[in-house]
């Protein structure tokens, strides 16, 4: 545990120290969705209908930005082959890895939602259940997106690579996510929604360290 | 026979479908066996090297 | 298992097989075929178009198939270190690719005039599309690296994680109400699908997995040829 937890430390502190992350991410994430009023149109009742969809795709790219640097720069210079010699299993280290993206990219994106939900005048009823979803299905998209950055380190083209095999794989998460949010809007069910997410935010703490750990070490081979 | 052709009606959804079936598969043998051929060839000349 | 490792008998024992399996797949797909279009009755309720089944079952049955021959060629391949597995899973991808995309395209030909739409987000629809992205995401990764041997083994890697798709791809039609109907023939209880319309399926089906066999055993052994030259050239 304490290994998690100064790996974790670590990783927070170079992603603050670098600063630019976390604004980027957030940036990018308002002015891709505040776009699209400006190519829709400003009816409020298309915008509200559109609104789950736009958030959730959005969050999910701004997501994909940082995944690229996720292994990067510690293959870069040395320092994975360094760690994965630690006592500390790589699996744990792959899950504090996805921990510090997600605390710089998915919350960051939890917590400016509902702003910008305004803005496309989502139907207020939903609000529990837009931040309820991408609190369960962000972490999700990091797990997801950690396999796809160490399968790809060192690859020709990693980015687009990256975003090919990955968006794939986050479309359930998509589906979910919309589907509690623009249930919870129109005022209908959310909670089965809601517990799929969880479930495969479940099976993604279970599954994904270990892929990515695998994808890990055969990259240092 | 016209009324083979026809297919009840679906004759422009049922063609096309057993159309790309054909030129898809047939494409993939076509190609794999090119390629197969041009190893071959290409080995053979090494060979006599 | 180790006997098929020596990458000079798989290629005499396909030298063997490929001319017995090239003619199965070539009779039984031209049986199915004619029976399909000119033997097998018209459906009650779909008329003609029924005949679509024909092509598009058959090709998603081997798309589910093939990502499965791939996948366990994969775990060989990263568990045993079996030479000739990375190159059977990376000769499979781009066959299984194509069924797919036949899978695809005679499913929207099907749907529209069978449910008004050309695609719908159903389970069963998206789960073949994330299958299909899936072959070309491995086929990818594999050409990605300049060292081969960290592709092969990193698409191995992915051909594995994208296993959970095959059970989503099946069960699909029972875990959600999708538009898509839902299993005729692999079902508990046999098959509900008539006999005079399941024997020109189930020839097709046996002449596509035949053509599987074929294209599988030529591009292994385009891929071994191509290694040898390689070794010829370089001095391995």
């Amino acid at each position: 545990m304490s290994g998690f937890a100064a790996l974790l430390t670590r990783d927070l502190r170079l992603a603050f120290r670098q600063g630019g992350d976390v604004a980027n991410v957030v940036a990018f994430f308002a002015l891709a969705v505040i776009l699209f009023p400006f190519g829709v149109g400003p009816d409020p009742d298309l915008l509200a209908r559109i609104a789950a969809g736009v958030l959730w795709v959005t969050a999910l790219l701004a997501a994909l930005l940082s995944l690229e640097r996720l292994f990067d720069a510690d293959y870069q210079d040395g320092s994975l082959e360094a760690l994965s010699l630690m006592p500390v299993p790589l699996e744990i280290q792959v899950l504090a890895k996805c921990a510090a993206h997600w605390l710089t990219t998915g919350l960051p994106l939890t917590i400016i939602a509902p702003l910008l939900a305004l803005v496309l005048h989502f139907n207020a009823a939903g609000y529990p259940a837009l931040i309820a979803a991408l609190l369960l299905g962000t972490p999700v998209l990091s797990l997801i997106g950690a396999i796809g950055a160490a399968l790809t380190l060192g690859a020709r083209r990693a980015g687009v690579l990256l975003s090919l095999l990955v968006l794939p794989l986050y479309i359930p998460v998509l589906i979910f996510g919309v589907a509690a949010s623009e249930a919870a809007a129109l005022g209908l069910h959310s909670r089965p929604h809601l517990l799929l997410l969880a479930a495969l935010l479940a099976a993604s703490l279970a599954l994904a360290p270990w892929a990515a750990a695998a994808a890990l070490r055969q990259a240092l081979e | 026979m016209a009324q083979f052709f026809a297919m009840g009606g679906y004759a422009r959804f049922v063609w096309p479908a057993y159309g790309v079936a054909v030129i898809v598969l047939a494409g993939l043998l076509a190609h794999s066996l090119i390629g197969y051929r041009r190893a071959q060839r290409a080995l053979d000349v090494e060979e006599r090297r | 298992m180790q006997r098929f490792a020596n990458p000079a008998r798989f290629m005499r024992l396909s030298a063997v097989l490929l001319p017995w399996c090239a003619t199965a797949a070539a009779v039984l797909i031209a049986i199915g075929f004619y029976g399909a279009l000119f033997i097998a009755p018209p459906d009650y309720q779909q008329g003609e178009a029924v005949k679509i089944m024909y092509v598009h079952v058959p090709s998603a049955w081997l798309a589910s198939l093939v990502y499965a021959v791939m996948a366990v060629a994969s775990a060989v391949a990263l568990i045993w270190r079996h030479p000739l597995a990375h190159i059977a899973a990376e000769s499979a991808a781009p066959i299984g690719a194509c069924f797919t995309f036949v899978c695809l395209a005679s499913g929207s030909l099907w749907g529209e005039p069978m449910w008004g739409t050309w695609w719908v987000w159903d389970a069963r629809l998206t789960s073949v599309l994330v299958l299909f992205f899936l072959y070309l995401g491995f086929i990818a990764l594999a050409n990605a690296f300049d060292d081969r041997t960290r592709g092969s083994r990193a698409a191995a890697i992915l051909a594995i994680v994208g296993v959970v798709n095959l059970p989503i791809i099946k069960f699909s039609v029972d875990w959600w109400n999708t538009l898509h109907q839902k299993a005729s023939v692999f079902r508990m209880g046999g098959p509900t699908i008539a006999i005079s319309m399941l024997w020109p399926l189930l020839v097709i089906a046996a002449g596509f997995l035949f053509l599987f066999a074929v294209l599988l055993m030529l591009r292994m052994r385009t891929a071994l040829l191509r290694a040898k030259l390689r070794a010829l050239r370089f001095g391995t």
